[in-house]
């Protein structure tokens, strides 16, 4: 069912392609076709388990699937948290350092979760956990649409498995924290001096989109939080004024126009309602989305920095080849046999490092690119506000006829 | 510095005021200098009583203002409803927003910064169309007016073509706004203190206080909901402006949802809230009538007190008596055309109340339309690819 539009991202993180090399994009166009596969999640049923401090939200996750890999076509499993997190830092030790985007997880929220435990049945909690739990289903939609993620065993033992064993070292993966260790990683990496060919002009040239765009997603975070403000303060005027027109027309003496005084009312209180509405879907899907893609930017970061690990790693193999060979030189000067072999084997070793470290810069290098291509930007709550709205043009209408009514 | 001349010319009366060929009134165009509006009244007539058939002249809103507060003034007219004045053109909201625009640009993107300018300068035109129109209406209001329209001094207001700040400073000398004061400061106690011997008058009253009320209430929760409007409209364009350094695509839809929403916001402004307004004044306007007739009764109640008493000390009867008969028949002059007013008057707010709210309720769902098509569009565009 779902299937990554890789050619087709709205934003310029990907939209804006240099193609140095036509022909790898057409095997990757390639591939895309293949990567045809069908499998859903979604995440239901948040559950508190137990009391006090201790106590936690448990979610259903249930998968359909058609994909042979799988035990059955639909299974259901329950969740916590901290197994998100898990399953989050298992793929990023292991896929991490060769490239991939490694989709990040929710964030820790100490506030919300502890307003849920110690009990407090207001609106705001119910908001948080809805909130978590729509983004645990982006997440791990996320992570099955990776083609190669989801080959990994942990994923699978993460959906079909009935009891996870409890994930330990899941403290370090706040979300701040989370960005701390990206940006260390890319300062670091920036004050390597780094040689200039064609391709590392394409790497870098993404690397900058990908860092202005994340400056964009944050002001649009902090202009989205404004405008859902205002939106929260629009149905609150709206429904004043809902109340006033309603009073009004109780007052007018012509029958039809009182009529239609009192309509006029309904309907500015139904807009009022379908305001809060498009407030509150406002703040669940756009303003948590970009919060999403914030830190999936992050993650984009993330793989541009194991590129460049790997490119040092291969640089550092060549100078202790160099070194070796020095000493080699060295040695066959002074003549000394013994250590000279030594030297050899050595020059050898490093030799094999060296073309080993290359091809892995050169993998890694791929993984990266392939993965930048891949990169989607899906948009939601577009989907929700056409369905705000569609309402809207209904309840204009119904006003309509009684308004002609007046004679 | 704003000519209006396209929107003049293709826009249809409010209020259908302007239908008596053998007067025709309208503002065909407008200049704002700095605070002051120069509107250009033009006349269309068949009437002998002006020396032209047709001719235009410039007048400011204070030329407005003196002509309605002679009409108010005017003794013969006391049964009237005065049409309301119009307000003083205001643009005190987008000129501040302009300022504060102007200090936060180092912030903003240069795409940001011409979006919200090109937003402040809809606004500026929207308050000048507003008060355009509400000038207009004013004059038409009175061309249609059956005895007001035969006024001399509103014939003068049409007609004179040098400028009338003279004459404006000679009226305030010979009235000194006596009886617009005395009007302001009757307070309901007048009305509600004296005892109606007319049942119409009596509901009348109790209906025009009541409804007063509720209207002024609605106008400024009208006034608070689409400034809220505009709040969420604004936020629109600095995010569409923002998400423009982004992508072509991603920010049109944006820019193109504000431009709807914005829209709504200010159709809403100048259908809804002016209703309101319009209709909030030109109660108060039918609540004058209303004082002076009560004081009209007031009058001739102590004048047959006065009689009374004359008869009591038996001095001076004859002048009590003909004081007495001149209140009765201008308490009975009031109260008859009054009642001819009142009616009229009511006839005509359920009419404007229709049209308004029909042609509003027309414009929400086209614009809501709009949405949709374009939000549809949207979809389709992400899901082709």
């Amino acid at each position: 069912m779902t299937k990554p539009a890789a050619s087709a991202p709205s934003l310029s993180v990907a939209a804006s392609l240099s193609k140095p090399q036509s022909a790898t994009l057409e095997e990757l166009e390639e591939e895309e076709q293949e990567d045809k596969f069908d499998i859903n999640i979604s995440i239901t049923n948040p559950e508190k388990i137990g009391d006090g401090m201790n106590a936690y939200m448990a979610y259903k996750v249930s998968t359909q699937t058609t994909l042979p890999m799988f035990r059955s076509k639909a299974f259901t499993v329950r969740r916590r948290f901290s197994d998100f997190l898990g399953l989050y830092e298992k793929l990023s030790e292991k896929h991490g350092p060769n490239g991939y985007i490694v989709p990040p997880p929710p964030e820790k929220s100490i506030l919300g979760m502890t307003k849920v435990k110690v009990g407090k049945e207001d609106p705001s909690s119910a908001e948080f956990v809805e909130r978590r739990r729509a983004a645990l289903e982006r997440y791990l939609q996320r992570v099955v649409c990776h083609p190669s993620l989801l080959q990994d065993p942990d994923v699978r033992e993460f959906l079909e498995r009935d009891e996870l064993p409890r994930a330990v070292n899941t403290q370090a993966l706040s979300g701040a924290g989370f960005l701390k260790m990206i940006n260390k990683a890319t300062d670091a990496v920036s004050k390597m001096t780094i040689k200039m060919n064609e391709s590392d002009v394409w790497f870098e040239e993404k690397l900058q989109e990908v860092e202005s765009a994340d400056q964009q997603f944050r002001k649009i975070h902090g202009l989205v939080d404004s405008l859902v403000g205002h939106r929260k303060e629009l149905s609150l005027n709206t429904a004043g004024f809902a109340k006033s027109v309603a009073m009004l027309g109780s007052s007018e003496d012509n029958t039809a126009l009182s009529r239609a005084l009192s309509q006029l009312a309904e309907v500015e209180d139904k807009m009022e309602q379908l305001h809060q509405e498009q407030a509150s879907n406002d703040s669940f899907c756009f303003a948590e989305l970009l919060a999403d893609y914030i830190r999936l930017l992050g993650a984009v970061r993330g793989s541009f920095d194991q590129r460049m690990k790997a490119w040092q790693r291969w640089q550092d193999a060549q100078s202790m080849l160099q070194k070796k060979r020095e000493t080699e030189a060295k040695l066959l000067w002074a003549n000394k046999p013994d250590k000279l072999q030594l030297a050899k084997d050595e020059i050898t070793e490093w030799e094999a490092k060296v073309t080993q470290y290359e091809r892995d810069f050169d993998r890694v290098s791929a993984t990266v690119r392939k993965e930048v291509l891949r990169f989607e930007v899906l948009i939601y709550f577009f989907f929700k506000t056409l369905v705000a709205f569609t309402l809207l043009i209904k309840y204009w209408e119904a006003f309509l006829p009684e308004a002609k009514a007046i004679a | 510095y704003r000519n209006l001349t396209h929107w003049l010319k293709t826009r249809s009366v409010s209020v259908d005021l302007n239908n008596d060929a053998s007067l025709l009134i309208d503002i065909p165009d407008a200049l704002c200098e700095r605070d002051k509006v120069k509107f250009t009244v033009h006349t269309k007539t068949t009437l002998s009583a002006f020396q032209k058939p047709e001719f235009s002249v410039p007048r400011q809103h204070e030329d407005f203002i003196w002509l309605h507060d002679t009409l108010v003034e005017t003794e013969d007219y006391a049964g009237l409803i005065i049409p309301p004045a119009p307000p003083k053109p205001d643009f005190e909201s987008p000129r501040e927003k302009m300022h504060k625009l102007g200090e936060g640009e180092a912030t903003m993107t240069k795409e940001e910064y011409n979006k919200m300018k090109q937003e402040l300068e809809a606004e500026y035109l929207a308050v000048f169309k507003k008060t355009v129109q509400v000038h207009e209406i004013f004059l038409q209001r009175l061309s249609s007016h059956a005895i007001l329209s035969k006024d001399r001094n509103f014939q003068i207001f049409l007609e004179y073509d040098q400028d009338l700040s003279v004459r404006r400073k000679n009226a305030k000398e010979m009235f000194g706004g006596f009886f617009k004061n005395m009007v302001k400061t009757a307070d309901e106690v007048i009305i509600s203190g004296i005892k109606e011997v007319d049942d119409f008058f009596e509901q009348e009253k109790t209906f025009l206080l009541d409804y007063y009320s509720k209207i002024k209430d609605s106008t400024a929760k009208a006034e608070k909901m689409t400034r809220s409007h505009k709040n969420v409209a604004d936020d629109y364009i600095h995010i569409s402006a923002t998400l423009n350094t982004l992508s072509a695509d991603d920010s049109t839809f944006y820019l193109r949802l504000y431009k709807v929403e914005g829209r709504v916001a200010s159709d809403q402004e100048l259908k809804l809230t002016e209703l309101l307004r319009y209709y909030m004044r030109d109660i108060q306007a039918a609540k004058d009538l209303l004082y002076r007739r009560a004081r009209a009764l007031a009058d001739y109640e102590h004048s047959n007190k006065a009689l009374d008493k004359a008869r009591l000390k038996s001095k001076d009867v004859p002048q009590a008596e003909e004081h007495q008969q001149q209140c009765l028949q201008k308490f009975d002059k009031l109260s008859e055309s009054g009642k001819r007013e009142l009616t009229s008057f009511k006839g005509r707010r359920v009419v404007a109340f229709r049209k308004n709210l029909i042609e509003m309720a027309e414009l929400e769902i086209k614009h809501a339309k709009n949405n949709v098509t374009l939000l549809q569009g949207c979809i389709d565009l992400l899901k082709s690819n």
